[in-house]
């Protein structure tokens, strides 16, 4: 039996390779994956609310089902049915579409948490439908809402590696790469935990800080 | 008809597969429910230290992602010489990752209640034991279940992971079934009953939500749950 050591060495190859993904593919994925997901949440919100019942309903059924199931079998299906998509791009609007079901549920509460006189006061100015979206309600709700967008994004954060049953190459896909072919496991993994700790936290705290600054 | 022909051909293997996905889900579940009641009164105790100590197990398992908690157990720990069998570790990995969002929601109702409340326990000079039993659970438990069924729905889907440490879970079947029934109809099924399995746990949760809120008189908003999932999970 193999006994547990900590090998410097291996750790010091490790960390350059862990740190190269981490910063090339995890990050990339998130930033890219968070405006999606902001994007498509805040469009999900506006049709949910505006859109005639029947079409709503279907559309709220339709998020429920994307929200409730899980992100590697979606993976899975997206992989299989565009085949002529690399797998960036598939991870992309999997984690996009997938965390955007949960924004819309943010931007749906920041949205209810606008007074109704901001409503009626820009009925009685006559403000056009859009402008009062654009001009009124949207820019209250949002401060209520970017905490939580912000939260979800660090979610989407640590859900990247999930992708790794479709081959993308972020950084525990590299760690499980490193372990198998230098036949040690726990240099690489630790250090790819410590690296999420490292990014998550922070800003996890500094989401906290931002929530009671904005909230009124 | 034929539709209905391939399903019955296929159940047999799926049945295996929920059978895997509902034991992960069901064991994580129980042993993050431990862990985020534990943990969320921890975090809330008088005493510095068990404060401290709950803050630092939480952040970290918030904080180090699921995938790495789960490979780290399954690759690393038989490194020290523990071994332990795929379904264990799974189990493990979903219990600590998701019971330390729990506590974040454990946390966060105990300090919702009422303040008044809690003097009021000290007032009539109640035990520990009588004041969380009989005045403060109560009424958290009621503001802590939506955020809970949140984070149930999470944990089954976080089961997905377990073709990771080779178990033949209802994601690994539904990838299996693709190969000799085709992409839409294996992946169709996959997610209905991905869909019915979380639909049937939150439903459960939910009921349980409505029966503390009916005993207390007490109904929070959806808005305030929302809020709620996305600070624990982050």
């Amino acid at each position: 039996m193999n006994s547990f050591s900590w090998d410097w060495e291996a750790a010091g190859e490790a960390f350059p390779v862990l740190l190269r993904s981490f910063v090339e593919i995890t990050l990339l994925l998130t930033v890219v994956g968070t405006i999606i997901a902001a994007v498509l949440g805040l469009i999900w919100a506006l049709a949910l609310r505006e859109l005639p019942t029947p079409i709503a309903k279907v559309l709220a059924w339709v998020l429920d089902v994307i929200r409730m199931t899980p992100l590697p079998l979606q993976a899975f299906f997206l992989y299989y049915v565009f085949v002529q998509l690399d797998v960036m791009t598939i991870a992309y609007i999997v984690l996009g579409v997938h965390y955007s079901t949960y924004m819309a549920e943010s931007y749906r509460a920041g949205i209810e948490s606008i007074r109704k006189g901001q409503w009626e006061a820009a009925t009685a100015l006559s403000l056009p439908k859009g402008r009062t979206w654009r001009a009124v309600i949207i820019p209250q709700a949002l401060r209520a809402t970017l905490p939580s967008l912000g939260n979800w994004s660090i979610a989407m954060f640590k859900d990247t590696p999930f992708l790794i049953v479709i081959g993308v190459a972020e950084m525990v896909t590299q760690a499980r790469r490193f372990g198998a072919n230098e036949f040690t496991y726990v240099e690489a993994f630790t250090i790819a935990g410590l690296i999420f700790l490292a990014a998550s936290y922070p800003t996890a705290v500094l989401m906290r800080r931002m929530e009671k600054k904005l909230a009124y | 008809m034929e539709l209905l022909e391939s399903l019955l051909d296929a159940w047999p293997q799926l049945w295996s597969g929920i059978q895997i996905t509902l034991g992960l889900s069901l064991g994580g579940a129980a042993l993050a429910f431990a862990v985020a009641v534990v943990l969320g009164l921890g975090a809330i105790s008088e005493v510095a230290v068990l404060r401290g100590i709950s803050r630092v197990v939480v952040e970290f398992f918030r904080g180090t992602s699921l995938v790495v908690q789960l490979f780290w157990l399954f690759f690393v720990l038989p490194q020290f010489g523990l071994r332990m069998d795929s379904m264990l570790t799974g189990i493990i990995a979903l219990g600590l990752n998701y019971g330390a969002y729990g506590a974040e929601v454990v946390r966060g109702s105990l300090n919702a209640v009422p303040k008044a409340q809690w003097e009021g326990t000290t007032a009539l000079s109640m035990s520990w034991v009588t004041k969380m039993r009989r005045i403060i659970w109560p009424q958290a438990w009621a503001l802590m279940l939506p955020g809970l069924n949140n984070l149930m729905v999470m944990l089954v889907k976080g089961t997905a992971l377990a073709l990771l440490i080779f178990l033949h879970d209802l994601t690994f079947v539904v990838d299996n079934l693709r190969r000799t029934e085709g992409t839409y109809f294996a992946f169709g099924v996959g997610f209905a009953l991905y869909y019915l399995i979380s639909l049937g746990f939150s439903s459960i949760l939910r009921a349980l939500e409505l029966r503390a809120q009916r005993k207390l008189g007490l109904k929070p908003t959806r808005a305030q749950t929302t809020k709620a999932t996305a600070g624990a999970v982050a």
